[in-house]
């Protein structure tokens, strides 16, 4: 396998987590054990192996298409650790999506 | 007996009857939260006024006349990861540190319709991630059966404030055993019904298709006419059954488990299981067998690969679910100082409101989705659930109930396996496969194993939870006539543990 | 950037390839995955719930009759309908999604190889459809500081309103083969599905609102070359014109990045209306990685056979066939008729035929009139303030006599000044043919001649009678006289 700390890095970068140079490297062998635990899943899951999601196979299931009550903006933004003329407020965004 | 002994079906048959009342339980449950709490930290928030005023209220309408539920008046603890609109749900996280969701989930919802009253919620594994509610952000919850010792995890809070008899029932949530393993370290009851069963809304997630609410309680009836109350078709989870909750409370006062054919699961057993946990699970078979169940063994060879694909499914999966927290809309947000982007806060944020385990869930669960990954392992772990089921049906087809001990050793001590992920992982190595194939199962008390508790798992097919309750009541009622009480009772006799009973 | 190429010219050495990707809002009542109002605009935050919020411990429940709509829109593009599909979780950061990942389709859409018909100057382009999925709309930012622009601005404020309606995203396969008319291809493509979409009743496509918004991928490629060049994406076209604008654009701007010997870098771009140019955006060199997997909270959707019929069954008339049928019942030609199609004018100019114009009428007032106002405002013609019952009014008030052509432009002025209805327009402005008291009393004598038995009952003292003649007068002069003028006439005749 062999996780690296680059490889934590980047992986971080991704899930949004601020780690240094240390964390990266003290995680990775962490990782790594844990990883090589989990890899025996690929031995049995054959080609011929369906894939499964859930215990009780449901399909279609939908709601009617109508309108309920929504919060107000006052409970809306109850949790806000900043809001501003009714909207949240964030740091600036520095790139469009 | 003293209120706080008895079982929730006594309390509410007495209060029925009019010889108890709801303010005198829930000031008995408050009592001895004010005692205990102190040493088991099993509640991170306790509204003592608020419990009373409801209390007092389902008194008043009871006066009136009106025709309550079973469990009106109950006093009971809520685990931290249900919202509540009344206290904060903080699932053991810094990140939620304070957060008061503006909405109840529909357990709760339902528990205030049946006039149970909340008294507080209970400590977790930080984002429900560990077998021994050490993670909490809050600090550990502690064993009443030995304070130096864990209570199990993630519901560590709800199954100490039970079995310290704080209260007499309590809400879990169990994604790979965070019911039925802190039941079996405990010496309580502890549910996990039919994935489906009993709603999930507004229980925050961790592992989406696997996260499962359920009862604890100290007698199997207890969490029979618990799981009545919560559980049921709700249309705001898609994965909800919409068929009616069958009669557990019944199925709980079997009295023989006459033609109930039970197999004993060949893989869960042998190394890495204590010598008293295999002894105790022995005798349960055989109580079993003398109220009338046949026994066969059975062998599921895939539940061996159970517990690293759940090692990769869970993660996944949570990786996900937990990305919302981001220090934008709600919970703790770092690093704001005006210089920064909404990106380097999120960062930021995250950094510094996850505790350790759960970063490695995060960094693993982004690996295993991650391009070029996904099918080494997140694929190959779907397939490996398949594989569960299958074996799981192949056993229904001989047997009515599967069992096994709930989990492989008695109660650790605390820090034990912190340093070591995968030990501690280990300690769900038998209630996995329940979860990874959504069907239902459960842990009952089976006597002690070096002074410790040790649990039986039920296991049954997806929508028989009445069977869990069969097999558990029998088992309970046999058990007990030999201990001369419940199992919690003995708790008295253990040196050190006098300050945390009744 | 010097615009030093000649669009013709580079035509001859370069073949473009297409790739449009069109996000249709759908107008259903609640949104996607609650029960929330889908309704654009409202106080900000007021249209959410805990689940479009993404609080902790929600869960979504599909709107059915969003997947409906989704099938209809799948049939209507000729797409297969998948038996079996899920919704997939799209995880990437950004502050105006509340769960940090989008509820989509990855793998799996609903629908998927279809295409559509474009006639474009008497040529017919097909353009295939490699898919059309479901997915939600995300909240909206406004930056606050700076310019009030992404960069440089202090901070954001989030609104979550929009965060959860449902989208329909309909992606095309590459579109090849259509030389120098990439951009009108493009622009009929997305003027077809608007159409269609209306059509379908599914969406309100209003493009100024958002509820029909357009990225277009575009590539230059030597001519004659097998492989596709490297493509940029525009996003923010938000117009019919825009459409046409931005891909001729880019096309020229790539152009001239090739003839210098450059390199096209793979990059989001954004158009401006104001000057049809695009900027760079997010560069996409290194693929995101979105991490997607099937949504856990959400069950498979599987629509059955039956079901697809049914809804097969409800699909308005395809465009083609519509289009000869109008333009038989119109009476045509084929020239006029391209007009109307090609300035996206088909849906109006039936309107106003529906609200009593003439067809040729309509056509006249739309493709001529109507259209260069649209093109001297910058705007798309269905974007104009005046709607086709308003230009049916118009073209009554001059077969009536009301007004007369040239009196008409301005009463149409005054509708697109947003001074009211035409008949409103007529009186403020006082453009009316006003008849003179005259022709007023001849119309009066004939009534009363009309009718004797109610001139007698004015004439013994019940006044209240006069209210019959003045409505008969009134007819008579098709509603241009003046009431109060002509009781007053009728009384002065008859007491």
């Amino acid at each position: 396998m062999g996780l690296t700390a680059d490889d934590v890095a980047r992986l971080a970068a991704l899930a949004r987590i601020q780690l240094t140079e240390q964390d990266c490297a003290e995680l990775a062998p962490e990782l790594d054990v844990i990883l090589e635990s989990v890899a025996s899943v690929s031995e049995v899951a054959r080609p011929d192996v369906p894939l499964a999601t859930h215990a009780i196979p449901m399909s279609n299931v939908f709601r009617a298409d109508v309108v309920t009550a929504s919060l107000t903006q006052t409970q809306a933004l109850s949790g806000a650790p900043e809001e501003e003329d009714g909207r949240f407020r964030v740091p600036q965004i520095l790139s469009e999506d | 007996m003293s209120i706080l002994t008895r079982s929730a079906a006594d309390l509410g048959r007495a209060m029925a009857a009019g010889e108890l009342t709801s303010e005198q339980v829930t000031l008995a449950c408050l009592d001895q939260i004010a005692a205990l709490n102190p040493v088991l930290n099993a509640f991170l928030s306790v509204d003592g006024d608020a419990a009373l005023v409801q209390a007092r209220a389902i008194d008043a309408h009871r006066a009136a006349g009106e025709e309550l539920g079973p469990l009106a008046g109950i006093p009971i603890g809520v685990k931290d990861n249900f919202c509540t609109t009344d206290f904060p749900t903080t699932c053991g996280s810094r990140m939620l540190d304070g957060w008061v969701p503006p909405y109840d989930s529909t357990v709760v919802a339902r528990l205030r319709e049946a006039g149970l009253v909340i008294v507080g919620k209970t400590n977790m594994d930080e984002f429900a991630m560990g077998s021994s509610t050490e993670t909490s952000f809050f600090g550990p919850t502690r064993n009443p059966w030995d304070t130096d010792r864990i209570p199990g995890g993630s519901g560590g809070g709800s199954a100490a404030a039970v079995a310290a008899f704080m209260v007499p029932l309590a809400v879990g949530s169990d994604t790979g055993g965070s019911i039925r393993q802190p039941g079996s370290v405990t010496g309580t009851v502890g549910v996990k019904p039919t994935y489906g069963g009993v709603s999930r809304y507004g229980l925050v997630a961790m592992a989406s298709s696997l996260d499962q609410p359920g009862p604890v309680a100290r007698s199997t009836e207890d969490a029979a006419l618990l799981q009545q109350v919560i559980g049921g078709y709700d249309r705001h989870d898609s994965a909800s059954i919409n068929q009616p909750v069958p009669d557990l409370v019944e199925a709980s006062r079997a009295t023989d488990l006459a033609g109930v054919r039970v197999g004993i699961v060949s893989e869960f057993k042998g190394e890495g299981y204590e010598p008293g946990v295999l002894d105790r699970f022995e005798e349960a078979v055989e109580v079993l067998r003398g109220a009338g169940a046949e026994i066969v063994e059975v062998s599921c060879p895939s539940f061996t690969y159970a517990l690293p694909a759940y090692y990769l499914i869970q993660p996944a999966e949570l990786s996900s679910n937990l990305a919302r927290f981001d220090g934008m809309r709600y919970g703790l947000r770092a690093g704001d100082d005006g210089t920064k982007s909404a990106e380097q806060v999120m960062n930021l944020t995250r950094e510094e409101g996850f505790g350790r385990e759960a970063k490695r869930r995060i960094i693993i669960g982004t690996y295993a989705l991650s391009a070029g990954y996904y099918d080494a392992y997140y694929g190959s772990a779907q397939k490996v659930r398949s594989l569960i089921q299958q074996d799981f049906d192949k056993a229904f087809e001989q047997v009515d109930v599967l069992v096994s001990p709930t989990t492989p050793t008695v109660a650790f001590r605390l820090g034990e396996r912190t340093a070591d992920p995968m030990s501690m992982y280990l300690a769900d190595l038998c209630t996995i496969p329940s979860n990874m194939a959504g069907n239902a199962a459960a842990s009952f008390p089976a006597g002690l194993s070096e002074g410790l508790p040790v649990g039986l798992q039920v296991m049954a097919p997806p929508m028989e939870d009445a069977r869990l309750y069969r097999v558990g009541g029998v088992l309970e009622r046999t058990l007990e006539e030999r201990w001369g009480g419940p199992l919690l009772a003995t708790t008295e006799r253990l040196d050190g543990t006098k300050a945390v009973t009744a | 950037m010097s615009e030093t190429v000649d669009y013709d010219e580079l035509l001859t050495r370069y073949e473009p390839a297409l790739g449009l990707e069109v996000h249709v809002e759908l107008n259903t009542s609640s949104k996607m995955f609650c029960g929330c109002v889908n309704e654009f605009g409202g106080e900000p935050n007021t249209h959410v719930c805990p689940v479009c919020l993404g609080l902790p411990g929600s869960l979504p429940v599909i709107n059915g009759k969003a997947v409906e709509s989704a099938i209809r829109i799948g049939l209507a593009l000729n797409c297969s309908i998948a038996p079996w599909c899920r919704m997939a979780r799209k995880n990437y950061f950004y502050p105006d999604m509340t769960k940090n990942f989008q509820t989509s389709q990855y793998d799996e859409p609903i629908a998927f190889d279809g295409w559509v018909d474009l006639e474009v100057d008497g040529q017919t382009y097909r353009v295939e459809v490699e898919r059309a999925h479901m997915e939600e709309d995300a909240g909206k930012a406004t930056h606050v500081g700076g310019s009030g622009r992404i960069q440089g601005a202090d901070y954001s404020l989030i609104d979550y309103n929009r965060a959860g309606v449902p989208l329909i995203e309909i992606v095309t396969k590459p579109i090849r083969g259509t030389g120098a008319k990439a951009p009108e291809v493009a622009r009929a493509y997305v003027a077809h599905l608007r159409e269609l979409m209306k059509a379908l009743g599914v969406s309100d496509v209003k493009m100024e609102q958002g509820s029909l918004r357009c990225d277009a991928n575009i590539s230059l490629a030597p001519l004659g070359s097998e492989t596709l060049g490297t493509r940029t994406e525009t996003k923010n076209v938000n117009s019919l014109r825009s459409v046409e604008r931005a891909i001729r654009f880019e096309m020229t701007r790539q152009a001239a990045v090739l003839d210098g010997g450059g390199k096209i870098k793979q990059e989001t771009r954004h158009f401006h209306e104001s000057d049809g140019t695009t900027s760079a955006g997010r560069s996409k060199e290194e693929a995101e990685d979105y991490r997607y997997f099937a949504e856990p909270d959400l069950m498979p959707i599987a629509p059955g056979r039956a079901w697809v019929e049914e809804l097969r069954a409800t699909l308005p008339e395809p465009p083609a066939e519509r289009r000869a049928r109008l333009q038989s019942e119109w009476g045509f030609t084929d020239i006029d008729f391209a007009a109307v199609v090609n300035s996206g004018a088909l849906a109006l100019v039936e309107e106003t035929v529906a609200a009593g114009a003439s067809p040729a009428a309509a056509r006249k007032w739309w493709v001529t009139e109507l259209a260069r106002r649209a093109n001297e405002e910058g705007v798309d013609l269905d974007e104009l303030a005046i709607t086709p019952s308003q230009v049916a009014a118009v073209q009554a008030l001059i077969d009536a006599g009301t007004v007369n052509d040239k009196l008409a432009r301005q009463v149409i002025d005054g509708v697109l000044a947003g001074e009211g209805e035409p008949a409103e327009v007529v009186e403020s402005r006082g453009l009316v043919v006003v008849s003179d008291e005259g022709a007023l009393g001849a119309a009066v004598d004939e009534v009363i001649a009309a009718n004797p038995d109610v001139a007698d009952k004015i004439r013994a003292g019940k006044v209240q009678a006069a209210g019959a003649l003045i409505g008969q007068v009134m007819k008579a002069m098709r509603g241009q006289a003046d009431a109060g003028k002509v009781r007053e006439l009728i009384l002065a005749k008859l007491t």
